[in-house]
């Protein structure tokens, strides 16, 4: 082995990133500035707003959509992340989940779609989703930040790549296990394809979709964390800087925010897609 | 008029079709050509024609071809050879638009597991093909209530299908085929998933509905006794083929085969046959001008006990007995001593009713038509002799 030269698959791909730097630079600058600054405002209007303010509005949603358990929950847990001096990190995280999620949705829902309409796209997305699981998280950074620059944009990027696969799974899975009966029934009727989709397929497939939206904002949160590395901030920041100094306490204060911070959003989005089922 | 007609229809399964086709018309079976070929034959040569208003039933066990049959009708499965006209179109011939315009406006499919829309309320599911159609919220609104009255659901509008039991929800399955109107009901296996009880019902609710709506109906089943029952006209499949078509009577008093004769063994022919088949012509009959004196006579040399008045234009008047002939010799005319009491039946009644109404009346059971004018008789060793 020693005597066959090393296949240059590291130059290959940077070679390829920097075209793709060198081309579309202009265009990842434009995003990046609109995108960093929508998310500073979302974070600067949540920080307006008085954390009981904002802790009751989640206490609301999550009673309304979960149980008055959760409710209970969401209130003595955003209580303790206040008390602990973490409000504006929780507040910075959970801006980036969520606009994270939402992009993610946004381009996850159509090419789940997609690959559940046509063979061919489920032939080239599968294993590409195969790919974007599979890769280690931290490895999407090094790319995002020649793209977006360091901070937020590349953060959202990243996370966005991570954490996109099991709302396309799900959305195509869901459209594809809509059983074959009411897709006879459907045709029988005179559908045509748009209506079996948007009548049919689709709303029978939400339940499902609402699974691997909240797998998304799992997925979401656990990057967003990771992302600190490259200057992402939020509790992630806080557990990242807690390394970089050696103090566990801090960096098991911020881990325990996390942690209750996906708490919340796991049960009120898993809620959500259970409601909309029954 | 003839709604539909299937002309030569053979479905082939498979990658091939042409080489099974090849074999088939050299009279291979079907088993050597999935043999030769790997194709499956599904259906082979199907030729019959349903007119307008009729029932035709299409029985046959299952791997007999009979749902391939039903959905080569609508072209939801696409044929390989033959053809199929509706309302003298050829449905093959059709783009993809005009068919699916022809399913919107003609038919009305029912499944045999309802196959109703789990996230929609009653109505929408009932309002799905108007849907389909873009007809707008209230028309279609409209029309779907009246489709539910018609199967007597109107009440539950705002459930949803997982509330209903079964026989509900396939009366929801009919509403949704009724409300566009359809000229055809499509009814694939409609009630075999109910069980007995409600399944009886809903063979009766069908017929009374069809009755007043005058649909044409292919309806399919793998139930002997269901499509004796509601079809006009049977057909019996058997490996995608037709064994025998024709009504209900004729089924059960000429089988074409073994195969049919087996099948109609185990048939309560006295729900099939029908008064038709056990009625005598009458031989003798009193006048209500006759005097009793006459009457008594005939009635002596005839042995009989009792007889059948007619009017001059044959219309049943009711019966007088010797006894009472005897004790009112001195009227004119028997026109007051009539008992007009006397049961009758009419062609179509089935055997069953009649042996009903033998059982408590021990005479000839006068057969009418609807002016109540006198067809003929039904004695009980009659009746026991067409059941033999």
């Amino acid at each position: 082995m020693e005597n066959i030269p090393k296949l240059p698959l590291d130059h290959w791909i940077d070679d390829g990133l920097d075209f793709l730097t060198d081309n579309f630079a202009f265009l990842t600058k434009i995003i990046s500035r609109y995108l960093e600054d929508t998310i500073d405002y979302m974070v600067e209007s949540l920080m307006y707003l008085p954390p009981w303010l904002i802790i009751i509005i989640f206490a609301l949603i999550a009673w309304r959509f979960a149980s008055y358990k959760v409710g209970i929950f969401t209130v003595l847990g955003l209580c303790l992340l206040w008390n602990l001096r973490l409000w504006e990190s929780t507040m910075e995280t959970l801006t980036l989940v969520l606009v994270a999620t939402f992009i993610a949705i946004l381009i996850a829902v159509p090419t789940g779609i997609l690959a559940a309409i046509s063979k061919l796209a489920n032939r080239i997305i599968m294993p590409l989703m195969d790919l974007m699981q599979t890769m280690p998280a931290f490895v999407y950074l090094i790319p995002a930040i020649p793209f977006f620059g360091l901070g937020t944009v590349s953060a959202i990027f990243s996370t966005v790549i991570f954490a996109m696969p099991p709302t396309i799974r799900l959305t195509c899975l869901g459209i594809k296990q809509v059983s074959p009966e009411l897709m006879e029934a459907a045709d029988a009727f005179g559908s045509t394809k748009t209506q079996k989709l948007l009548k049919v397929q689709l709303p029978l497939a939400i339940p499902t979709i609402m699974a691997g939206i909240n797998q998304t904002i799992m997925l979401a949160l656990s990057m967003v964390v990771i992302a600190a590395m490259i200057g992402a901030g939020g509790l992630g920041g806080e557990v990242w800087t807690a390394i970089q100094r050696l103090k566990p306490g801090m960096g098991f204060q911020a881990g325990i925010a996390i942690v209750i911070l996906a708490i919340i959003l796991d049960r009120i989005s898993q809620k959500i897609g259970r409601g909309k089922n029954e | 008029m003839e709604k539909i007609n299937v002309v030569n229809l053979t479905k082939i399964f498979g990658s091939n079709p042409e080489k099974a086709l090849d074999l088939l018309a050299k009279g291979i079976s079907k088993d050597e050509i999935f043999n030769t070929t790997g194709q499956i034959v599904g259906l082979a040569n199907i030729n019959f024609t349903i007119s307008q208003g009729e029932i035709l039933v299409v029985m046959g066990l299952s791997g007999s071809g009979k749902s391939t049959l039903i959905r080569c009708i609508n072209r939801l499965i696409e044929h390989s050879q033959g053809q199929v006209l509706i309302d003298g179109t050829d449905i093959s011939t059709l783009d993809h638009n005009s068919l699916l315009e022809l399913r919107r406006q003609k038919f009305g499919m029912v499944f045999q597991h309802f196959a109703l829309f789990p996230h929609r309320n009653i109505i929408d599911n009932v309002a799905f093909g108007l849907e389909i159609q873009r007809m707008d919220k209230e028309l279609r609104y409209e029309k779907s209530r009246s489709a539910l009255k018609l199967v007597g659901l109107e009440d539950w509008e705002e459930a949803k299908p997982s509330q209903l039991s079964g026989g509900m929800q396939q009366r929801i399955g009919l509403a949704r085929a009724l409300a566009i109107e359809p000229d055809i009901l499509l009814m694939d296996e409609a009630f075999s998933a109910l069980d007995p009880l409600i399944r009886g019902d809903m063979q009766n609710e069908l017929l009374a509905l069809q009755a007043r709506m005058r649909k044409t109906i292919l309806f399919i089943t793998h139930d002997l006794d269901e499509a004796l029952k509601i079809g006009n006209r049977v057909i019996l499949m058997k490996d995608g083929q037709i064994v025998q078509i024709g009504a209900p009577e004729e089924i059960v008093l000429s089988p074409a085969n073994e195969y049919v004769q087996k099948f109609i063994e185990n048939v309560d022919k006295s729900k099939i046959l029908t008064a038709k088949s056990a009625m005598i012509p009458v031989n003798i009959t009193a006048s209500p001008d006759d005097s009793p004196q006459i009457v008594l006579a005939s009635m002596k040399d005839n042995c009989m006990d009792r007889i059948l008045v007619v009017k001059s234009d044959n219309t049943l008047l009711g019966t007088v007995n010797s006894k009472t002939l005897k004790i009112a010799c001195d009227e004119k005319t028997i026109v007051n001593l009539i008992d007009k009491t006397v049961p009758t039946a009419t062609i179509n009644d089935s055997l069953k009713i009649l042996i009903t109404i033998l059982a408590e009346w021990s005479g000839q059971l006068p057969i009418v038509n609807e002016q109540y004018q006198l067809l003929g008789i039904v004695n009980p060793n009659n009746v026991l002799l067409a059941l033999k």
